[in-house]
């Protein structure tokens, strides 16, 4: 049994594979980092479009919103792998931001809605504009409340850029699985080892900022009892 | 017309409609013995959490951290190749409903304990004056009124379930995700396959997500 581990060990090891998954970790943190970011600039665009009054506007970025949180990031990985002529990290980035907008979107939604009503009438008995109240006023508010769940969504993120792995992107979980099923990676120990350190590595990642998370959502409760 | 949409494209998916609705079926299957056992760990770890039994505690909370903090793929990865290694065949089906129920019970744990924390403390002093034991306690007086907190949330968890199902895509699960993904890349038809796909999870989730929504709303209108 001690034998069959350390044997794993030295299969698995080799700068060789540790090379590979560290190529497939850049890469899951280069999509899930372009994507969040760009989730969270669209995200606030249909957020905007969302709580505003704009008519026909406003209803498609509602509809936009609650269909594609409702259809599996799986389906839009697929779609634009095969649809479109993008390479396979942009193809990911692509789909990962078609979807992850519609999560910011109501995440930035109730940051906005979360700001007191009390805060637009004082900021305009103070003669600032729409646009003034917005950006010096609201906004900054918004910000502090979203900011524990948007961290949490860069975790839901970098998890969700392991469904890459169903088209094949060279992100961490399909570097793995091509990592276990080498031909030197053959007992339980081996594949097993491979696999628990791959979910060692995304651990170490998500496990750091969802405390993050946590610790702003904690300070933002003690704020709020102040 | 011709591209991905062509008139030819749509008939050939309508043609192969069966294998889609047969897959559709494994989906909401899949999903649905992966949420009861989501929920049967989410209410039982919940409850221990909540409790005074420290060493179980720390273990619950190192399955929650670990299973929130890696991606269910992984999970389903260890599961699909590793069990067979070691002399236990489950076979495609068993993996997803296992993979669903302990990724989301790990969330479901969460969701049950602060909704119980939330019921004043005033009512398990109630329900033990009345002479309630601790299990009495718990189910005539907390649980009933925890699951009007934490159903929302619980519910926005399903939809979440019903959507990770589609990993199983990847390990030729035979649910709706394995059948979009498999016949466009046999028939190489892409549009209608996506276009429909999409349709058929939204009739699950949609309604699943505005029930979610109307409890939300009702909730805050009972505060």
């Amino acid at each position: 049994m001690f034998d069959a581990w350390q044997r794993a060990f030295t299969k698995v090891f080799t700068p060789a594979i540790l090379k590979f998954l560290g190529t497939g970790l850049l890469n899951t943190l280069y999509i899930a980092t372009v994507s969040i970011a760009l989730s969270f600039l669209f995200g606030t665009v249909l957020a905007l479009l969302r709580s505003r009054k704009l008519g026909a506007l406003t209803t498609l970025a509602a509809m936009y919103i609650e269909a594609i949180r409702n259809i599996p990031l799986t389906l839009f990985i697929i779609g634009m792998r095969f649809m479109t002529k993008l390479p396979p990290l942009e193809s990911g980035i692509a789909a990962m931001t078609i979807f992850t907008s519609a999560v910011v979107a109501e995440i930035v939604r109730g940051g906005l809605n979360s700001v007191n009503k009390g805060q637009w009438e004082a900021a305009y008995s103070q003669g600032f504009s729409t646009v003034g109240a917005m950006v010096k006023v609201i906004v900054p508010q918004a910000l502090r409340r979203i900011r524990s769940p948007l961290i949490a969504q860069f975790v839901t993120t970098i998890k969700d850029t392991s469904f890459c792995a169903a088209v094949g992107t060279y992100e961490l979980s399909f570097t793995s699985k091509i990592v276990a099923s080498h031909r030197t990676i053959v007992t339980a120990q081996d594949i097993l080892l491979v696999y628990f350190l791959v979910a060692a590595a995304y651990y170490v990642v998500n496990f750091t900022f969802s405390s993050i998370a946590r610790r702003a959502k904690d300070s933002d409760a003690k704020g709020i009892v102040k | 017309m011709n591209g991905p949409f062509s008139i030819r494209n749509w008939r050939a998916w309508f043609a192969a409609a069966p294998l889609f609705l047969k897959g559709y079926g494994q989906t909401l299957l899949i999903s649905l013995w992966g949420l009861i056992f989501a929920l049967l760990i989410g209410v039982f770890a919940g409850i221990a959490l909540t409790g005074k039994n420290k060493p179980v505690k720390a273990l619950l909370r190192g399955y929650m951290s670990f299973f929130q903090n890696t991606p269910l793929m992984i999970q389903i990865f260890i599961y699909y190749n590793v069990l067979p290694k070691a002399g236990i065949r489950i076979g495609v089906f068993a993996v997803g409903v296992l993979g669903l129920a302990l990724y989301t019970g790990a969330y479901a744990a969460d969701i049950v304990a602060s909704a119980i924390r939330a019921v004043p403390l005033g009512q398990r002093e109630a329900a033990e004056s009345q002479g309630l034991g601790y299990a009495q306690t718990l189910w005539h007086v907390i649980l009933p009124q925890a699951v009007n907190v934490g159903l929302p949330a619980l519910t926005n968890q399903a939809v979440n379930l019903i959507k990770n199902s589609s990993v199983m895509a990847v390990i030729a699960g035979g649910e709706l995700m394995y059948v979009a993904d498999s016949w466009s890349g046999t028939n190489l038809i892409y549009g209608p396959t996506f276009v429909m796909t999409g349709v058929l999870y939204l009739t699950i989730c949609l309604p699943i997500s505005m029930f979610a929504r109307s409890l939300e709303k009702r909730s805050v209108r009972g505060v």
